[in-house]
């Protein structure tokens, strides 16, 4: 592994992660040091658009353009903020929780040098409240910056001055939602907030704001030290899109785990070739190819590249990139009750579709699971699919929760038909 | 649990450690509202849940009502507005401990504790909980006690697991 190939992961160690010391003799703070010293913040954010790097938090939308939002001169806002979501909650994403507790001084310097770029007087780390290791790990690394001069008044000696802060939630997949996590930072209920005005313009306390994912803030010291072809050079012409991704495999397979490879590998290379393929005995039934919030996709798709359009055109998103993999021991009806009872549970209660359709629908698959259903069950689901859907909800909480439920009806209707109760002949006295 | 209103109206003074932890965690942010969050778990921690009585105090230390922190309170699972038992175990329910093991994990700690989610041991030692994907679905399944991540766990470790948690 070399900082060319791998470069969120090769300086990557869990059981004893990098020190300020380590970090610094590895290349780190060199794009802190080449950014202040020798780049304007609006040279920053044009070399994240031209490296073309996306979110990696499960949307995909283009970095640059995000920050190139955020409004930048003398008059703009003095404060402005930089807020990493860490509250890594996706069923079946594993990825930021590693970042975090293995390299803890990358994730401190991509928030100095991103935070650079969009000139923020503050950053914090949202940091979901059960990852105690990480929160140690990543305060170390910032007194440490902090005492290095790459944190606090006047970094490096440049005018601008930046604080980074450790925010620790308390729970709740919902403050992963971009506004509803400035609700949750503010102090707040996590409910979402209305889009416009958008973040950038108005978002934490008001002023402009930037959201970014560990794994998408990561990528950027790397692209400014090695350059954008570089970054779109990692995919090998295997995709349009750049640089190395975090993928995982989890469900019943030889060895589960987390590679960093080039964009746009095929799923079949990740689950057969890293993950070591099924586990003895059992057979691929289907796969969600990045979280619980994506929809199925099947055996046949496996030779697909993992990458935002061609997951898209299947019919699915790259969401978060970690396939969670389901095997034919297990009945469908089974997997997307569990999958709606979590999102039922996690709604936030703010918009009355989701709020509501979202426990109806665990009470109409859990009847269709124990051969209980009724004629016209498949029909409420799918009606429900729609009310559900992208335009309906407040926030994307319910459209994704419905694309693991449509694609299962749609893949696997059988089941769904096999769980309705055969009408009961009443014997004539 | 039964709390007379003598308990409910007696005054709470935040202790002086609490105190200090929450101004020092009001200092990260540019409205002291933001600290509400980190408040709650700062008393949580001295209690192991936050009374009814702490509402009021943390909500005059913070500028804001008791009826806020309360919304606060209520929203977030971490936060707990009930007494707890000595150890929470908070249990993975999502779908990848789900394809591994979560139903069979599950029965063994429910048979073993003799609670459900939801409630506590009748000595006071577990509450048992669930909780959302843990982020280590290659290693499922996952659970917490307190704030230890426990990984891989089989219904066969339960019993000495719990052990380790007297």
């Amino acid at each position: 592994m070399t900082a060319d190939s791998h470069p969120l992961t090769y300086r990557l160690d869990v059981a004893a992660p990098l020190d300020l010391r380590g970090y610094e003799a590895a290349e780190g703070y060199a794009a802190v040091r080449k950014a202040l010293r020798e780049l304007e913040p609006a040279d920053v954010t044009a070399a994240v658009k031209a490296a073309n790097l996306r979110g990696r938090g499960g949307a995909g939308f283009p970095t640059g353009v995000k920050w190139g939002l955020v409004p930048m001169g003398a008059d703009a806002p003095r404060q402005k903020y930089l807020l990493c979501n860490a509250d890594e909650m996706e069923p079946g994403t594993f990825k930021d929780r590693l970042l975090m507790e293995g390299a803890p001084h990358q994730l401190v310097e991509a928030m100095i040098v991103s935070g650079y770029a969009i000139q923020a007087s503050r950053g914090y780390i949202f940091l979901r409240g059960e990852y105690v290791l990480a929160k140690e790990r990543l305060e170390r690394a910032i007194a440490e910056a902090r005492a290095a001069g790459y944190l606090g008044a006047n970094v490096l000696g440049s005018p601008w001055s930046f604080e980074l802060f450790v925010h620790s939630g308390a729970g709740r997949y919902i403050p992963g939602e971009e506004t509803a996590l400035i609700n949750s930072l503010e102090g707040r209920r996590a409910n979402p907030r209305a889009k416009p005005p958008f973040p950038q313009i108005a978002g934490l306390w008001g002023k402009p704001t930037v959201v970014n994912n560990v794994e998408t803030l990561c990528n950027v010291p790397h692209i400014l030290l090695r350059g954008g072809e570089w970054f779109q050079g990692l995919s090998q012409g295997r995709s349009k899109d750049a640089g190395t991704k975090l993928y995982g495999v989890s469900g019943r397979v030889k060895r589960p785990g987390l590679w960093e490879l080039p964009f746009g590998v095929s799923a079949r290379e990740i689950l057969e070739a890293h993950a070591g393929g099924m586990g003895e005995g059992l057979k691929l039934k289907c796969w969600l190819p990045g979280g619980a919030s994506t929809d199925f996709l099947m055996p046949e798709h496996l030779d697909l590249a993992m990458d935002f359009d061609t997951i898209a055109k299947a019919g699915s998103r790259l969401g978060t990139g970690l396939l969670t993999v389901v095997d034919d021991s297990r009945s469908i009806l089974a997997v997307v009750r569990n999958l709606e009872e979590f999102f039922a549970r996690e709604s936030c209660g703010w918009c009355t579709p989701c709020r509501d359709g979202l426990p109806w629908s665990v009470r109409l698959l859990t009847a269709l699971e124990h051969g209980e259903g009724r004629p016209g069950d498949i029909e409420t689901l799918e009606q429900l699919c729609r009310f559900l859907g992208p335009g309906r909800t407040f926030c994307a909480h319910a459209p994704g929760a419905v694309e693991p439920l449509q694609s299962a009806i749609r893949y696997f209707r059988h089941e769904f038909e096999a769980g309705i109760a055969q009408p009961v002949t009443q014997a004539v006295a | 649990m039964i709390m007379s209103t003598a308990t409910c109206l007696a005054p709470y003074l935040l202790h002086v450690d609490d105190l200090a932890a929450i101004e020092e965690e009001m200092r990260h942010y540019d409205d002291p509202r933001a600290a509400s969050i980190g408040a709650l778990k700062i008393v949580q921690k001295r209690h192991g849940w936050v009374p009814d009585a702490a509402l009021p105090a943390i909500g005059r230390q913070l500028g804001i009502s008791a009826a806020d922190v309360e919304g606060v309170a209520t929203f977030y699972n971490l936060i707990f507005r009930r007494p707890v038992g000595r150890h929470v175990i908070k249990v993975c329910d999502s779908v990848a401990c789900f394809l591994t093991g979560y139903e069979e994990l599950n029965a063994a700690l429910c048979a073993q504790l003799g609670v459900g989610f939801g409630q506590s041991t009748a000595d006071g030692r577990f509450t048992l909980l669930p909780i959302c994907c843990l982020g280590a679905c290659d290693r499922g399944p996952v659970l917490m006690i307190n704030d230890d991540t426990h990984f891989n766990v089989a219904p066969q470790d339960v019993a000495g697991l719990l052990e380790r948690y007297p």
